[in-house]
């Protein structure tokens, strides 16, 4: 089910810009639709945690999500992952342009 | 800056129309049909698998079919060339939604990206793309139907508005070029991505006209009309619609 994700990370002025998007139909459980959700998303720069979040079904369809992180520098690795409320998940990783 | 620019101007930087050429890039290496054969071969204009700034030079005239193309046209002539597919079976689900987007969608997303930057030039020298032009130039103006509508009836007259949504007069190149820049697009209201075929289908709809055949001369003369109009921009898509 889970549909492709695609990301970008960028280092610039010391800082690594992150922008991802995910594939998902957010529903809102509202109009007979099924409640279903992303739930949780978490962010690693080089396989430490460094967002846990979670969000709510208030959240558009294909979200699209960007994170400013400290620090970071060219060939790190982001990885970024998502839980829905199904127990379904997903995950891509990129390295830092 | 107008807020409906900065807004449109926001969600251009990363849109979701990037989750469709994803998709279609599988779909165009994909084998299918009788012939189990992907698309990987499909000429669409600058030899066979050529994708860089194919979008950019069509619609044309493609000797093969001996007929002027647009993309989606000349997806559904590979469907069936290249992998043995009916035309019926091919065009079963032509327009898809938000929860499955159609092949033809996917595959337009990703192989207009190709063409980003590039000048808009669709052909004009063969004298069946000249057919084409005068053709869907002809159509733009003809009244018919119920309504008795044209393009014209929205779409020839300066400020003219559906709720909040402009209507470009296409006759008009300063109008039809950020037009033709932008589409195929994603559309966030109702999260699916749209062609130019549904476009114009939709546009027939709207104008209480039977559906017209996918990827028939009528369809495919009006696109190059409005992208012969727009032609010289540099592509931007594939765009966001609201």
């Amino acid at each position: 089910m889970a549909g492709p994700m695609k990301m970008r990370a960028t280092v610039a002025g010391g800082n690594t810009d992150v922008r991802v998007l995910m594939t998902h139909p957010m529903t809102t459980g509202q109009g007979g639709q099924a409640l279903y959700f992303i739930q949780n998303v978490t962010v690693k720069h080089n396989g430490r945690t460094v967002i846990e979040s979670e969000i709510s079904q208030a959240v558009s369809r294909n979200p699209v999500f960007s994170f400013r992180l400290k620090g970071g520098a060219k060939g790190d690795t982001i990885e970024v992952s998502w839980l829905d409320n199904k127990g379904e998940t997903n995950k891509i990783e990129a390295a830092v342009a | 800056m107008r807020e409906i620019q900065r807004y449109r101007q926001m969600v251009s930087e990363d849109s979701p129309a990037e989750l469709f050429e994803v998709e279609g890039e599988a779909l165009w290496k994909k084998p299918q049909g009788p012939k189990q054969a992907s698309l990987e071969k499909c000429d669409l204009g600058l030899g066979p698998g050529v994708l860089k700034g194919a979008y950019a030079q069509l619609p044309r005239y493609f000797k093969d079919a001996d007929r002027v193309m647009d993309l989606e046209t000349r997806l559904l002539h590979c469907m069936m060339a290249l992998q043995g597919r009916s035309r019926e079976e091919a065009t079963q689900r032509v327009f898809g939604n938000a929860d499955r987007p159609s092949e033809m969608e996917s595959l337009s997303a990703y192989i207009a990206t190709q063409s980003r930057g590039m000048k808009m030039a669709p052909g004009l020298s063969h004298p069946k793309e000249k057919e084409a032009y005068e053709l869907g130039r002809a159509l733009y103006f003809q009244r018919t139907g119920p309504w008795d509508f044209a393009c014209t009836s929205c779409h020839g007259e300066e400020s003219k508005r559906i709720r909040m949504q402009a209507l470009p007069v296409l006759l008009k190149p300063e109008q039809a070029r950020p037009v033709v820049a932008s589409w195929p697009a994603y559309r966030i209201s109702t999260s699916a991505f749209i062609t130019l075929q549904w476009r114009m289908n939709d546009c027939y709809r709207q104008m209480r006209l039977p559906e017209p055949a996918f990827g028939s001369d009528t369809t495919v003369a009006l696109i190059h009309f409005i992208t012969v109009t727009g032609k010289g921009e540099p592509y931007r898509g594939p765009g966001n619609k609201r």
